[in-house]
C-alpha cells in the first residue's frame, strides 16, 4: 500500500518523470525491497552451490512446490495485516481435501464435492472470524482451538486413512497444464491477483490495513470493524481449502494428516515477505516473494542433500533474520 | 524572583538548568529552570500544555533534553532511562499508576528486587516487615495482603509513594495526585506529604488547584507555553499573582468573535436520556444547529464517557437519542456516521489516526464508497484530488496527500481528523480536547475553523479542560461533575469562575 501512496497520488510529483535516483529511493522504501534482495541472495547462493538450480525443469518444479504454501499464505497475509493470525489453516486444508476426496469417491458429482470442500473451509474461517470479531476472543487461541477441531473431524471422517481412488480427471488441479502453465501455478497466480486487487484497490483492503494499523481509530471513524474481521478469517479459510484442492489433486489422495505445521510455513512466507507481524504494514506481492524464497530454500537444501533436520534450523534462522530486518526498518521510520 | 535556580548550596537537592526540548513541529520546552531544596514541597504550575509533564519526563529519563543539564544531589546527571532516574533516587507517581493490579502491596513495592532468604526462596516475612515499617512511618493503615486492585485509588497512591520511599527516593514527583481523590483522602495525602517533608524528602507537586498549593507547598515555579515564567515563595504571593503568571498576556488569545446566538435554531440532537450504567446519573442535553456546546468539568467528570456513549462507541444502560426530531438507534460509531455524527477523539494518536497511513488514506477511510467508479475499485486519482481539496479547506500543511500522518505536527494531525469528517459531510461533530498538545498558532486556526463550520450550520460539541477555551469558544456550556451534567450555562453566565464553581461545588477543591 505504501508504494502507491508515495508514487501515484501526489499530483505535484507525478508530472515530471522521476529520475533514477528518485525511482531508486522510492523503490528502496517499498515494502518489497528487502524481500526481493533476500530472494536474489538466496537464488545466487543456490546457483553457486548446486548444479542444476537454474534448469527450467527445476524452476518449474519450485513453482509447483511453492503453490500450496503460497495459496495458504494469501489468507494468512490478510489475517496478519489485520493484526491477527490464523493457525487453523493447515488443518482446515486437510479437512477440505479429505472431504472432497471422500465425497467424490462416495459418488457425488465432483463439482459438488469440490464446492462442499471449499464451502466447509470458508465456514471454518467464518467461525474463526465470528469468535474473533464478535466474541472478542484472541485470534491465536481461537484458531488454535479450531485447528484441533478441524484436524479431529478430518481424522474421524477418514478413520485416519488416506482416501484414494479419485477420478482421473481430478488430477488436473495438481498436475494439469493450461497454455503451457502448470495448473497449481495458475491457480496460485489467480489467487494472488484477486488478493492484490482486493487489498490494494478496494475499500475492504484499505479497512484490513487500517484495522491492523489502529483498530480503535478505525472503529471510531465509523468503519464497521467486526464485519471486516469476519471477512478476513473467512478468506483465510477459503484460501486454505483451495490449497486443499490443489494438494489433494496432486497427491490424488485425501490425506487427513496433510498440512501439519503448514501454518508455520505460511506465517514464514508472510513475514519473510516484509509484512509486519503486528499488522497494518506489508504487501501481498511481498508474500509471493517470501513464499518463493522459502520454496527456493527448500529446493536448494534438498538438492544439496542437507538433512531435513538441519533444514529446519536454517529456515528458523532465516525467519529470525527477516523479522529482525523488518523491525529495524520500522524503528528508523 | 528567580534567582533561586542559581543556588548551588547543599540545601539544594535538585537543579534543572536551561532545559530545552522539541518534538516534531512543537517546541515543548525552552530554557526551563527548576531548583528544589531538601525537604521542600515545590509546586509546578501551568496550564494544560505548559510543559509540566514533559519537564518531569525529562527529569526521570523518559525523554532526553535537547539542551540543558540536571544536577541531582550535587552531581550532574544524565538519565538515559527511567530506571536510571529511579535508581538515583527520584520517585515519580504518575496519574496512571504503575502498580500490578493482581499483586499485593508488598509484592508491588519489591517488584523486580525481591528479597530472598537463606535457601534462595522469597523472603516474604522480611519484605512484609520492611513494607509495614514504611507504612507505619507514614501513618498509613492498609491491608498488605490483598491484591492492590481491591484498594481504593488513594490507597494505591499511598502504595506508590511507599514504593518510591523504599527505593530511598530523595525527590518525589506527584503528578496531579489529588485529581481522583475524595476530600478526606486528599487531606490524608497532604498529611503524609508533611510527614515526608519532616524526613527531608523533597517533593515536586503538580496540581491545578490553587488551594492545595497554598495548603502544602513552599515555593512555586510557573511555566507557560513551554517557557519558564518564574519561581516564587508561597508566603509572598497570592492567587491573583499566580494566575497572572500562568496565563500572562494569553488571556487575549485570539478566539474568533462569537456570533449573536440564534435562539430559534432548531435542535439537531436531543439526548433525552442517557445513563451509562445502572446506578449512574441520567443525563439530558440538546444541541442546536450552528452552535458550539461546551462540555466542561474536571478531569474524570465523565465528559468523554458521555460523548462516547452518545455515538455508541461505548455501551449505555439507557439511551434515548433523537436526531432532527426523529428517534435513532446509535449502537456503534458506524451507526453514528450513517446519521452524520463524527467524533474527534481525545487521543488523536491512539484513537484518531492510523499513523502509518498517508493523509489521504486517513481522511478517506470512512468514505471510500465515494471514490468507487468501476465496480468495487477505488479511483485513487479522484481520491487524491479530493484529498487535496479537503486538506486546503482545513489548512493541513504537508508536502502532499501521500505524506505519512505520523510525521506531521500535532496541529496538522488534528486537522486531518477533522478533515475526515468534513469529507463525509457530517453535520454534528464532537471535538474531544481538540487543541490538546498543539501550539498556539495551530490552536487559533482550529478555533477559526470551528467558527467557520458553525456558520455553515454545523453543530459542535467541544469537550475541553482548558477554561479559557470553554469561555472563549462556547455558545452554551454543560458543566459536568461526577458523571452528571450539573448545569447548562448560557450567554454572560459563561465565565471562568462560574464554570469552576459548578464543576467543583461541594468537593474538596473548594476550600477557599
Amino acid at each position: 500500500m505504501q508504494p502507491q501512496v508515495l508514487t501515484m497520488n501526489s499530483p505535484d510529483t507525478a508530472k515530471a518523470a522521476p529520475g533514477f535516483a528518485t525511482r531508486y529511493k522510492r523503490f528502496s522504501q517499498s515494502p518489497v525491497f528487502f524481500p526481493l534482495i533476500g530472494l536474489v541472495l538466496v537464488c545466487i547462493a543456490m546457483a553457486l552451490t548446486t548444479e542444476h538450480f537454474f534448469d527450467p525443469d527445476n524452476l518449474v518444479n519450485i513453482a509447483r512446490q511453492v503453490s500450496v504454501n503460497a495459496i495458504i499464505a494469501v489468507g494468512m497475509t490478510c489475517a496478519i495485516l489485520s493484526g491477527g493470525i490464523d493457525l487453523s489453516v493447515g488443518a482446515v486444508m486437510a479437512l477440505a481435501g479429505t472431504l472432497m476426496a471422500g465425497l467424490m469417491v462416495g459418488g457425488m458429482p465432483p463439482e459438488a464435492a469440490i464446492a462442499i470442500g471449499l464451502g466447509v473451509g470458508l465456514l471454518f474461517g467464518v467461525a474463526n472470524g465470528f469468535f474473533v470479531a464478535y466474541a472478542g476472543m484472541p485470534p491465536i487461541i481461537v484458531t488454535l482451538a479450531t485447528m484441533g477441531i478441524a484436524r479431529g473431524i478430518a481424522l474421524i471422517y477418514t478413520g485416519g486413512y488416506p482416501i484414494d481412488g479419485l477420478p482421473d480427471w481430478f488430477a488436473f488441479f495438481g498436475s494439469g497444464r493450461v497454455l503451457g502453465l502448470q495448473a497449481p501455478v495458475l491457480i496460485m497466480l489467480l489467487v494472488f491477483v484477486a488478493a492484490y486487487v482486493l487489498l490494494d484497490h478496494t475499500p475492504v483492503g484499505r479497512y484490513i490495513y487500517a484495522i491492523g494499523g489502529n483498530e480503535e481509530a478505525t472503529r471510531l471513524s465509523g468503519v464497521r470493524v467486526p464485519r471486516y474481521k469476519l471477512l478476513v478469517y473467512g478468506l483465510s479459510g477459503l484460501t486454505a481449502s483451495i490449497a486443499g484442492l490443489v494438494l489433494t489433486s496432486r497427491l490424488m489422495s485425501g490425506q487427513p494428516n496433510a498440512g501439519v505445521s503448514f501454518e508455520l510455513d505460511a506465517i514464514a512466507a508472510v513475514v519473510m515477505g516484509g509484512t509486519a507481524i503486528s499488522g497494518g504494514r506489508g504487501s501481498i506481492v511481498g508474500t509471493l516473494i517470501g513464499a518463493v524464497m522459502l520454496g527456493v530454500l527448500n529446493n536448494g537444501l534438498n538438492m544439496m542433500g542437507v538433512s531435513p533436520y538441519v533444514q529446519n534450523i536454517i529456515k528458523g534462522v532465516i525467519i529470525l533474520l527477516a523479522i529482525y530486518i523488518s523491525r529495524e526498518r520500522t524503528k528508523r521510520r | 524572583m528567580n534567582q533561586s535556580h542559581n543556588q548551588t548550596d547543599s540545601q539544594t537537592i535538585l537543579t534543572l538548568e536551561h532545559i530545552s526540548k522539541s518534538f516534531p513541529g512543537v517546541k515543548a520546552l525552552q530554557d526551563i529552570h527548576l531548583s528544589v531544596n531538601r525537604g521542600e514541597v515545590h509546586a509546578l504550575l501551568g496550564e494544560n500544555g505548559a510543559g509540566k509533564s514533559t519537564l518531569m519526563k525529562i527529569l526521570c529519563g523518559i525523554h532526553q533534553p535537547d539542551a540543558g543539564r540536571i544536577v541531582f544531589d550535587g552531581v550532574e546527571r544524565q538519565f538515559e532511562r527511567y530506571n536510571d532516574a529511579i535508581a538515583a533516587g527520584i520517585g515519580i507517581i504518575f496519574q496512571e499508576f504503575s502498580l500490578i493490579p493482581d499483586l499485593n502491596a508488598v509484592e508491588n513495592i519489591f517488584l523486580g528486587r525481591e528479597r530472598t532468604n537463606r535457601v534462595g526462596l522469597l523472603g516474604k516475612a522480611e519484605m512484609r516487615h520492611r513494607a509495614a515499617m514504611i507504612f507505619d512511618r507514614l501513618g498509613i493503615d492498609i491491608d498488605l495482603t490483598v491484591p492492590v486492585r481491591h484498594l481504593s485509588v488513594a490507597e494505591q497512591q499511598f502504595v506508590e509513594i511507599a514504593k518510591a520511599l523504599s527505593l530511598n527516593a530523595k525527590v518525589l514527583v506527584l503528578d496531579e495526585p489529588t485529581a481522583t481523590l475524595t476530600p478526606s483522602e486528599a487531606e490524608h495525602l497532604f498529611s503524609i506529604m508533611r510527614e515526608l517533608k519532616a524526613h527531608d524528602v523533597a517533593m515536586i507537586f503538580i496540581s491545578h488547584h490553587m488551594e492545595e498549593i497554598f495548603a502544602v507547598c513552599d515555593r512555586i515555579t510557573v511555566l507557560r507555553d513551554g517557557q519558564y515564567v518564574g519561581t516564587t515563595e508561597v508566603a509572598t504571593t497570592d492567587v491573583d499573582a499566580l494566575v497572572e503568571m500562568m496565563v500572562g498576556r494569553r488571556l487575549e488569545q485570539s478566539f474568533p468573535p462569537k456570533p449573536a446566538r440564534n435562539r430559534d435554531a432548531r435542535k439537531v440532537l436531543e439526548v433525552r436520556a442517557l445513563q451509562r450504567y445502572k446506578h449512574d446519573p441520567v443525563n439530558r442535553f440538546d444541541l442546536h444547529e450552528g452552535e458550539i456546546l461546551g462540555f466542561a468539568g474536571l478531569v474524570g467528570s465523565g465528559r468523554t464517557e458521555l460523548a462516547r456513549a452518545v455515538i455508541g462507541a461505548d455501551p449505555a444502560h439507557r439511551k434515548e437519542v433523537w436526531l432532527n426530531g426523529v428517534p435513532v438507534k446509535l449502537n456503534n460509531a458506524g451507526d453514528a456516521l450513517a446519521q452524520g455524527i463524527g467524533l474527534l477523539p481525545e487521543s488523536r494518536k491512539t484513537e484518531g489516526l492510523i499513523l502509518d497511513f498517508s493523509i489521504r488514506d486517513n481522511i478517506s477511510i470512512n468514505n471510500l464508497g465515494k471514490y468507487q467508479r468501476v465496480g468495487p475499485l477505488i479511483d485513487q486519482g479522484l481520491e487524491g484530488r479530493t484529498t487535496v481539496d479537503v486538506m486546503r479547506q482545513v489548512g493541513v500543511k504537508a508536502p502532499g496527500p501521500g505524506t505519512r500522518v505520523g510525521t506531521l505536527s500535532g496541529g496538522n494531525q488534528q486537522k486531518v481528523v477533522i478533515a475526515r469528517w468534513l469529507n463525509h459531510h457530517c453535520k454534528i461533530l464532537i471535538f474531544d480536547e481538540p487543541t490538546r498538545g498543539i501550539d498556539v498558532g495551530a490552536k487559533a486556526e482550529i478555533y477559526n475553523l470551528m467558527r467557520r463550520l458553525t456558520a455553515q450550520g454545523y453543530a459542535i460539541i467541544m469537550i475541553s479542560s482548558e477554561l479559557p477555551e470553554i469561555v472563549g469558544m462556547c455558545d452554551r456550556v454543560a458543566v459536568f461533575k461526577q458523571g452528571a451534567i450539573v448545569t447548562v450555562l448560557e450567554d454572560d453566565a459563561i465565565e471562568s469562575n462560574e464554570v469552576m464553581r459548578h464543576a467543583t461545588a461541594g468537593s474538596h477543591h473548594e476550600f477557599a
